[in-house]
C-alpha cells in the first residue's frame, strides 16, 4: 500500500491519538460522563462512524483482532467499509467471529454472544446526549448533568405512557450508569440494554461529529430508566429465527414478497451462522429446504 | 555532554507501537482498578524517572498537556530535559492547573486537594496523578470495589500517599469531581480511577 | 428458501468503479486538467479552500475534480487531508491594511484614500448568457493601473481615528487565541473561535442567516464599510530568527460591516463592527460572515437575543457543511434494527387499539 505510506499507523497522527487516549482514560474514570474531545475530520463522513473509528484507531495495535458490525451484521456495506479501512491503515487481523475479536466496533447492536473480559466494544454514536431531544442546548444539558437533574427525562417517558400506554422509546433507550449519569446507549434497540449491565467487556462510545467520548468500564451497573408501575422490558419475538431457530435473539424482519409475506432472522449474522454451523436449523434454513425436497 | 545524551536518548524504540502498548496497559488498568498490568519495551529516562513512569509520560504528554512535576524531578536538569525533549509537555508549578502530575517522592507530595478536581460541569478537567512506586507487593493490602471490579480486588502498592484512605474517601465523596491515580511500578503499572471504593478501615 | 444478502465488498468495489467511470464521463472528451480548474473555475477552487480551511489551489482543484464538481464533497476531501497535516506553528496575524489590493469598495464614503477599485467583479455585468464563452474565443488583456500603488487604509481605521467606530475589540485577559480544530468547542464561545467557525462555515447557510438579519430577525443596520480583495503576506515567527519569515502570499476577501451604533451614559455613541475574512475571492461569503458575526455579538453588546442568527449555539453548531452533510446523509445507512423495534411497538399498539375497540363494541352489544 505505497500510496498510504504518508499516513501513520491506524491513520491518525500520534498527537491526535494522545488527545483521544487522554479522553478515553477520563471517560473510563467517570463512567457515563461525556468527555469532550477535539474530534478530527476523518476520511469517512461525519455520522458514518467517525467517532467509533477515531476511538478504535486510538486504541488498536498489532496484537488486536478487529470485528466490525452494523445492524449486527459483518457484511453490511458500512461495516465492510470500516473494516477495510483498518485493514488498510493498521494491517490488523480481522474477524467476523465475536469470540475471536479483541475489539468490536459496532453500530446499532451488541452481539448476542456474551462478551468476555479483555474484549472492548466500541460504539459509533450519532447523538451522545440523552437529553438532547428534550433540551437542544449543550449549555443547558451540561448543567442538568452537573446537577443530576434528570426529571425531564422521566417526564418524557411518562408522557409516552400517558399517551400510548407504553414507553414509546424503542431504541437509544436511556440508561443510568453506576447510579449517577444518564447516558445514551447509542441507537441500539432497547433489547440490547441489559447486555450493557455488568458486562465483563469494556465499552467505549465515540461520537465524532458531536465530539464526545464516554465509557462504561467492565462490571459496571447500567440500569435502564423506568417506573415502578411500568418496569423496563425488552422486546420479545413471537417466533424463533427462521434460519437457526434461535429464541431470544434480536430478529430482523425480511420482506419476502409484496403480499405481507416476511420472515424473521437473527440480526447478529455471526451468532446465526455459528448456530447453523452447530446444526441448528430454522424452518426456512437452506438445509431444511433441501431436506424437504 | 553526557547530560545531553541522556536528554536525547531513551525514547521508545518504536514510538508509535511503544506508546500504543503502554496506552493499552493504562486503559486496561483504568478499566480494571487495582489490576497489575505488565509492560515491556520501555523508554529509558534519567533518574529519578523510572522506565515505566517515563513511558507513561511519553505516551500521554505533549504540548497540549500541562504537567506538574515534583521536586526531585525539577531538581534534575536531565530528567526535565528528557521530558521536554521527548514529550514537549507544558510544565506548571500550580498543581491545581495540571492535567497530569508526576510524583517520584510520594511521602512528600501535596495532598490530593492541591490538584485539579474538575468542575461539576466538566469533571474531566482534573489531574491524573502518576505515582512512581517500587512495586505492588506491600504487606498491607487494600480491598477495592467499584466499577471495573468483579466483586473485590486486592491492591498492595509499595507506597501510598499519607493518610491515603481518608484522602481517597474524600476524593470518592466528591464524585464525579476528583483525581485519578496511575501507579508506575517496575515493569508494571496499575490505576485507581475516582470511582473506586476502598473497603479497609485503614491501610 | 432464503439466502441472506452477502457481498458488501464486491458491491462497494463495483460502485466505486462506476463512480470513476461517471467521473471521467465520455472518454472522447479531453480530461479536465487541474490547471484548467485552478485558472478557469477559480471561484470554485476558492470556496473549497475557504471552507476546507486549507490554502492550496492545486489540492482544491484536485478535490473539485475528484468530487465531480460537488463542492461540499470537495471541501470534505480537503478537510480530511488537512487534518492529517502536522502543525508547525501559528503565523502572525495577516496585515490586511498592507494588502496588495485588487478590488476595494466602500458603501459608506464616496471617495476615500486609496480610492474605490472595482476589480474583477460580477457587479454591473448584465446576467445574459454569453454564447461566445461556449467557444474558446480570444480574450483581451485587461488594462493595468499605471499610477503607483497608493496606501489604502481600511475604512474602519479611518472611522476609528476619531472614535466613530468601536475598536477591534480585545480578548479577555490572559486568553490565548483558540484553535477549533484542536480543542472541542465549549459554549459560549469567545469571538476568536466564533470567527474561525464562521470562516469555514457553509456559504449558503451563512448567507441565509445573514439575509434573515436584513429582514428583521436581529436587525443591525449594516453598512458595507469596506470590502477588499487582494494578496497579503503570511509571516511566521521563528525562535532562531529575529525577523519574521515570509512564507508566501495568500489572496483574501475582507469585509468590514459598520453597524448600528451603541452608547451609554459613560460612552458616547459609536458604530459597531461585524467582520468577515475568507480565503480567496468571495464577497458573498465574507459579507454573510460579517453580518453573522455582528448578530452573534448580541450577548457581548447587551442586546436581546431573539433571532436565530444571534443564537451562537444554533448558528455555530450547524454552520459546518461537512458535519451537516455527514449527518443528514447518514440516514442512508441501514437503520433496520431500530426500525424493527419501532415497527414492533406500533404493531403492538395497533393490536391493543383493536382489542379495545372490540371490547367496547362487545360491551355495547
Ligand atoms: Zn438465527
Amino acid at each position: 500500500m505505497t500510496e498510504l505510506a504518508t499516513y501513520n499507523f491506524a491513520y491518525l497522527d500520534e498527537q491526535t491519538k494522545r488527545m483521544i487516549r487522554r479522553a478515553i482514560l477520563k471517560a473510563i474514570a467517570i463512567p457515563g460522563y461525556q468527555v469532550p474531545f477535539a474530534s478530527r475530520e476523518m476520511p469517512m463522513p461525519y455520522g458514518w462512524g467517525t467517532g467509533g473509528v477515531q476511538v478504535t484507531a486510538a486504541i488498536i495495535g498489532p496484537n488486536d483482532t478487529l470485528k466490525v458490525i452494523d445492524q449486527g451484521a459483518d457484511d453490511t456495506t458500512n461495516a465492510v467499509s470500516i473494516r477495510a479501512f483498518f485493514q488498510k491503515v493498521a494491517n490488523v487481523p480481522v474477524t467476523t467471529k465475536t469470540t475471536e475479536a479483541t475489539i468490536i466496533q459496532t453500530r446499532h447492536r451488541i452481539p448476542e454472544t456474551a462478551l468476555q473480559a479483555g474484549q472492548t466494544l466500541v460504539y459509533q454514536v450519532p447523538i451522545p446526549e440523552p437529553l438532547r431531544f428534550l433540551e437542544p442546548r449543550e449549555t443547558e444539558t451540561r448543567k442538568m448533568h452537573a446537577l443530576e437533574e434528570y426529571g425531564l427525562m422521566h417526564v418524557k417517558l411518562y408522557e409516552d405512557i400517558a399517551r400510548h400506554g407504553h414507553i414509546a422509546t424503542t431504541y437509544a433507550y436511556p440508561v443510568k450508569v453506576e447510579g449517577r449519569y444518564v447516558m445514551d446507549p447509542s441507537p441500539t434497540p432497547k433489547f440490547d440494554n441489559p447486555k450493557m449491565h455488568n458486562s465483563p467487556a469494556l465499552q467505549l462510545f465515540g461520537a465524532g461529529r458531536e465530539k464526545r467520548i464516554y465509557a462504561i468500564p467492565p462490571y459496571t451497573q447500567v440500569v435502564s430508566l423506568d417506573f415502578e408501575d411500568h418496569p423496563f422490558e425488552v422486546q420479545t419475538f413471537s417466533q424463533p429465527c427462521a434460519l437457526c431457530a434461535a429464541k431470544g435473539s434480536y430478529l430482523d424482519e425480511v420482506i419476502l414478497d409484496d403480499k405481507g409475506g416476511s420472515m424473521f432472522v437473527c440480526s447478529d449474522t455471526d451468532f446465526c451462522e455459528e448456530r447453523q454451523a452447530a446444526g441448528h436449523r430454522g424452518h426456512l434454513s437452506p438445509a431444511q429446504a433441501e431436506a424437504a425436497e | 555532554m553526557r547530560a545531553a545524551t541522556q536528554v536525547f536518548e531513551g525514547g521508545f524504540a518504536d514510538s508509535v507501537l511503544g506508546s500504543q502498548e503502554i496506552f493499552r496497559a493504562l486503559m486496561d488498568a483504568m478499566a480494571n482498578p487495582g489490576r497489575i498490568v505488565s509492560v515491556g519495551d520501555l523508554a529509558q529516562a534519567p533518574s529519578p524517572l523510572t522506565p515505566v513512569a517515563a513511558s507513561i509520560a511519553a505516551t500521554l504528554f505533549d504540548h497540549d498537556a500541562t504537567v506538574w512535576c515534583d521536586k526531585p524531578i525539577k531538581a534534575s536538569e536531565a530528567a526535565l530535559g528528557w521530558l521536554k525533549f521527548h514529550t514537549g509537555l507544558e510544565l506548571t508549578n500550580d498543581p491545581a492547573g495540571a492535567d497530569f502530575a508526576l510524583v517520584t517522592d510520594i511521602d512528600n507530595m501535596p495532598s490530593f486537594d492541591a490538584f485539579a478536581k474538575g468542575t461539576s460541569e466538566y469533571p474531566d478537567r482534573s489531574t491524573t496523578i502518576i505515582l512512581q512506586v517500587a512495586g505492588f507487593e506491600a504487606q498491607t493490602s487494600l480491598t477495592l470495589e467499584g466499577p471495573g471490579i468483579k466483586g473485590t480486588q486486592a491492591f498492595s502498592p509499595s507506597q501510598l500517599p499519607r493518610m491515603f484512605t481518608e484522602q481517597w474517601a474524600a476524593n470518592r465523596g466528591a464524585f464525579p469531581r476528583g483525581i485519578d491515580l496511575i501507579f508506575a511500578g517496575n515493569g508494571l503499572l496499575a490505576a485507581l480511577p475516582r470511582t473506586t471504593r476502598i473497603l479497609n478501615k485503614e491501610a | 428458501m432464503y439466502v441472506a444478502v452477502k457481498g458488501g465488498e464486491a458491491a462497494i468495489r463495483n460502485a466505486h468503479k462506476l463512480l470513476a467511470d461517471r467521473r471521467r464521463g465520455d472518454r472522447s472528451v479531453p480530461a479536465i486538467g487541474l490547471d484548467q480548474i485552478v485558472e478557469q473555475l477559480a471561484l470554485a477552487v476558492d470556496r473549497v479552500m475557504a471552507e476546507g480551511s486549507l490554502y492550496d489551489a492545486e489540492l482544491a482543484a484536485l478535490a473539485v475534480k475528484q468530487a465531480r464538481g460537488d463542492m461540499i464533497e470537495a471541501i470534505f476531501l480537503v478537510r480530511a487531508y488537512r487534518t492529517t497535516l502536522p502543525r508547525f506553528g501559528y503565523t502572525k496575524p495577516v496585515e490586511t491594511s498592507q494588502m496588495m489590493i485588487e478590488r476595494r469598495i466602500s458603501a459608506t464614503f464616496k471617495d476615500l484614500p486609496g480610492g474605490q477599485l472595482l476589480g474583477p467583479t460580477f457587479d454591473y455585468t448584465h446576467r445574459l448568457l454569453d454564447p461566445e464563452l461556449a467557444e474558446d474565443m480570444p480574450v483581451e488583456m485587461p488594462d493595468k493601473r499605471v499610477e503607483a500603488h497608493e496606501h489604502t487604509p481600511r475604512v474602519t481605521d479611518i472611522l476609528g481615528h476619531d472614535g466613530m467606530i468601536e475598536a477591534d475589540g480585545d480578548m479577555p485577559d490572559g486568553s490565548e487565541i483558540g484553535d477549533l480544530t484542536r480543542e472541542p468547542l465549549t459554549f459560549p464561545l469567545e469571538r476568536d473561535l466564533r470567527l474561525q467557525a464562521l470562516a469555514r462555515g457553509d456559504e449558503g447557510f451563512l448567507l441565509g442567516l445573514a439575509y434573515s438579519t436584513q429582514r428583521g430577525y436581529a436587525r443591525s443596520h449594516p453598512f458595507a464599510g469596506e470590502i477588499r480583495i487582494g494578496e497579503v503576506e503570511v509571516e511566521l515567527e521563528v525562535a532562531e530568527l529575529d525577523f519574521p519569515l515570509t512564507l508566501g502570499r495568500i489572496r483574501l476577501t475582507e469585509c468590514q460591516m459598520v453597524n448600528q451604533f451603541k452608547g451609554s451614559s459613560k460612552q458616547p455613541p459609536q458604530f459597531t463592527r461585524g467582520y468577515g475574512l475568507v480565503f480567496g475571492q468571495s464577497e458573498r461569503k465574507s459579507m454573510s460572515m460579517a453580518l453573522c458575526d455582528r448578530a452573534l455579538r448580541a450577548r457581548e453588546l447587551g442586546e436581546d437575543i431573539t433571532a436565530a442568527a444571534q443564537d451562537e449555539e444554533f448558528v455555530i453548531s450547524h454552520s459546518d457543511n461537512v458535519q451537516s452533510t455527514g449527518f443528514v446523509e447518514h440516514l442512508k445507512l441501514p437503520h433496520y434494527v431500530d426500525f424493527q423495534a419501532e415497527l414492533d411497538l406500533v404493531r403492538r399498539m395497533r393490536g391493543e387499539h383493536e382489542n379495545q375497540k372490540s371490547q367496547i363494541k362487545e360491551a355495547a352489544e
